[in-house]
């Protein structure tokens, strides 16, 4: 059984054309696509699990500034009241700003945490950049990961991928 | 050194000053100036900033040594130099993640360009302003004492204080805006992982790049993180200034008794953070003959956005000024008075004159055009900026309700030490910031070039 298929295009509309091409094909896995700035065609095109990062951001949020809101209550009404030009032990209207302060913070932290979760990320190394020229990836070169489903489609998606316009084709495989 | 993006301003893009930006040009203008040695005018501007970061430490050491008498504050001007820095330095910090952010929900093409030195201005004016408040604290061994911690004197933080606010405001700003800054580096550290070639430099940027392949998926989470962060990111900013203006405006002092502070110092802060912005933007322009990325339309709009917001200081000054008559309160009077024509009134007119006045040539587009004439905007406006943080300090606490309090601030030279040696510190920091990281964002310049039909 051989491996993935790297494709290494020119430019992105090659990218993007070789790449609605094989997803009409069903005998063909379109894996992941690697661009050096965000094509948002791609993200049509190659399937991509619902992220939770924007739900984790609000439930990390509210649940902080909840927990900080707490915090003040507790501290100024129960922990250590004390009689400021009389206002009331409870003044939640300046009780808001914190909140608010740490709970944008906390949606923001936690949404990177997410962000991390899903991607993968941090992964020191990935088979990937083993392909001789993935370094340019990351700055003018795109590629397109694709599979078959066995050695005689694989052998036909290489050619596919050559006629739409590919200028080397690798195979990768995970060591 | 020459531009590696031949520069031309004839060219059809509104937002990229050349007839062709690929993602070659685009990536190596970038890098390159990273990768040469540095050149003679940086090793100036870094051994002539040195100095001043070391007056800055001698004058922290001193500070808390000696005590915060060494200033020229008193019993009646208990505020000074201390707060109003940090009052201006908040504010340069506001101007990055407003340009990055707001500009991202409005999307705004041409924020590609300098957003990303914007945000690092950000990160080291915020880092700077966070400092004075601790230093004015005189006390600054017990600052910890703001943080709710488990203590054995079962004491808490006092949650209705504007000290406390800044406490909460100053460090979730400040963690907020390194990740949001850190998070759309992710992709540009990984190119600079891929074009280094000393190991030092692959370890480090391979480290913080933290494997950033360009995955559709890796490009898809980073977007929806990137423009949330932004959407909570604007109201964030407005906050940090809105609170800062609370610690004026939450007082019982003439002047400060206005509900028209918050805004204001969200505005004003805009002003000077645009300022700074212009001034980095032709040092880095020019420093890395960055011609093309960095275009004269850039100076324009951002030429616009000083004057629009010169002219909202303006009013917010005038509303300031009626308020004090119409109110009718004797006090509130006497002190627009001692504004126009007391101590500090050559200041005030200087203020007027750097904020309001001088910067109404920006109607003119062959002064937003004119490079010269726009730094030199910028810097009075910075001047501008920080007279009125000083003074929005001194003309109140100079000038109460109690005449036999009426006492006048005189600079001492601790006092000018934490005016000028922090800028020095920021330069020093920003110099040391644009060797190691790259100045202008790469994906969103390579992203914008696609768009506009000359990659």
């Amino acid at each position: 059984m051989t491996g993935p298929l790297l494709a290494e295009f020119p430019d992105p509309a090659t990218l993007i054309a070789a790449a609605r091409s094989l997803k009409v094909r069903s005998e063909f896995g379109l894996l992941d696509a690697f661009t050096p700035f965000p094509v948002e065609e791609l993200e049509q095109i190659i399937p991509a699990r619902r992220s939770g990062i924007r739900a984790t951001m609000l439930l990390a949020g509210f649940s902080t500034a909840a927990f900080a809101f707490a915090l003040q209550w507790y501290s100024a009404v129960v922990g250590y009241p004390i009689n400021s030009g009389g206002r009331p032990l409870n003044s939640w209207p300046v009780f808001l700003l914190v909140p608010f302060e740490v709970g944008i913070f906390a949606a923001a932290l936690a949404g990177f945490i997410a962000l991390l979760w899903s991607t993968g990320l941090p992964q020191l190394h990935n088979p990937l950049f083993d392909v001789v020229g993935f370094e340019r990836a990351s700055q003018d070169h795109y590629f397109l990961l694709a599979c078959g489903e066995n050695d005689e489609t694989t052998r036909e998606l290489r050619h596919l991928l050559r006629t739409t316009g590919a200028t080397r084709v690798t195979e990768v495989r995970a060591p | 050194m020459n531009a590696v993006l031949e520069p031309n301003a004839a060219a059809p893009a509104p937002w990229v000053s050349s007839y062709r930006a690929s993602d070659v040009e685009i990536t190596q203008a970038v890098t390159a100036p990273l990768f040469a040695r540095p050149g003679k005018f940086w090793w100036i501007a870094l051994l002539v900033s040195a100095p001043f970061v070391a007056w800055l430490v001698a004058a922290l050491v001193w500070v808390f040594y000696e005590g915060i008498g060494v200033w020229g504050v008193n019993s009646t001007v208990v505020w000074g130099v201390a707060i109003a820095d940090y009052v201006w330095w908040i504010g340069i910090g506001n101007a990055g993640t407003l340009i990055s952010a707001m500009l991202l929900l409005t999307r705004q093409r041409w924020r590609a360009s300098i957003n990303r030195f914007a945000e690092a201005m950000t990160l080291f004016a915020v880092a700077i302003a966070g400092l004075m408040p601790i230093v004015h604290l005189g006390r600054p061994i017990y600052a910890y004492w703001l943080a709710p911690y488990p203590n054995t004197m079962s004491l808490w933080p006092q949650w209705r204080s504007a000290l406390v606010w800044d406490f909460w405001a100053i460090i979730s700003y400040l963690l907020f805006s390194i990740l949001f800054w850190y998070v759309s580096l992710i992709p540009d550290l990984a190119t600079m992982r891929d074009r280094t070639t000393s190991r030092t430099g692959q370890l480090l940027y391979g480290a913080f790049a933290l494997g950033w392949s360009g995955s559709v998926r890796h490009w898809r989470a980073l977007r929806i993180l990137h423009t949330t962060m932004a959407a909570l990111g604007v109201p964030l900013v407005c906050s940090v200034h809105s609170i800062v203006g609370l610690d004026f405006a939450a007082s019982l002092m003439p002047g400060w008794q206005e509900s028209i502070f918050p805004p204001y110092f969200v505005v004003g802060a805009m002003y000077s953070g645009f300022a700074m912005v212009v001034v980095l933007a032709l040092a880095i322009r020019w420093g890395f003959g960055l011609q093309a990325i960095i275009t004269g339309r850039h100076f324009d709009v951002i030429g616009r956005v000083l004057l629009m917001s010169s002219i909202v200081m303006g009013y917010s000054y005038a509303t300031e000024w009626f308020m004090g008559w119409y109110g009718g309160a004797r006090s509130d009077r006497s002190l627009v008075a001692f504004e126009f024509t007391g101590t500090y009134a050559p200041l005030f007119w200087a203020l007027l004159s750097c904020n309001v006045i001088l910067p109404q040539a920006l109607w003119f587009p062959r002064v937003r055009r004119s490079f010269a004439a726009l730094f030199a905007i910028a810097i009075a406006i910075n001047v501008g900026m920080w007279l009125e943080r000083i003074l929005i300090v001194w003309n109140t606490l100079s000038h109460g309700y109690m005449p036999s309090l009426w006492r006048v601030f005189h600079f001492t030279i601790w006092d000018l030490a934490f005016v000028i040696a922090p800028l020095g510190f920021f330069a020093f920091l920003f110099l040391i910031f644009v060797r190691l990281i790259p100045a202008i964002s790469m994906f969103d310049m390579r992203e914008l070039a696609h768009r506009e039909n000359v990659a």
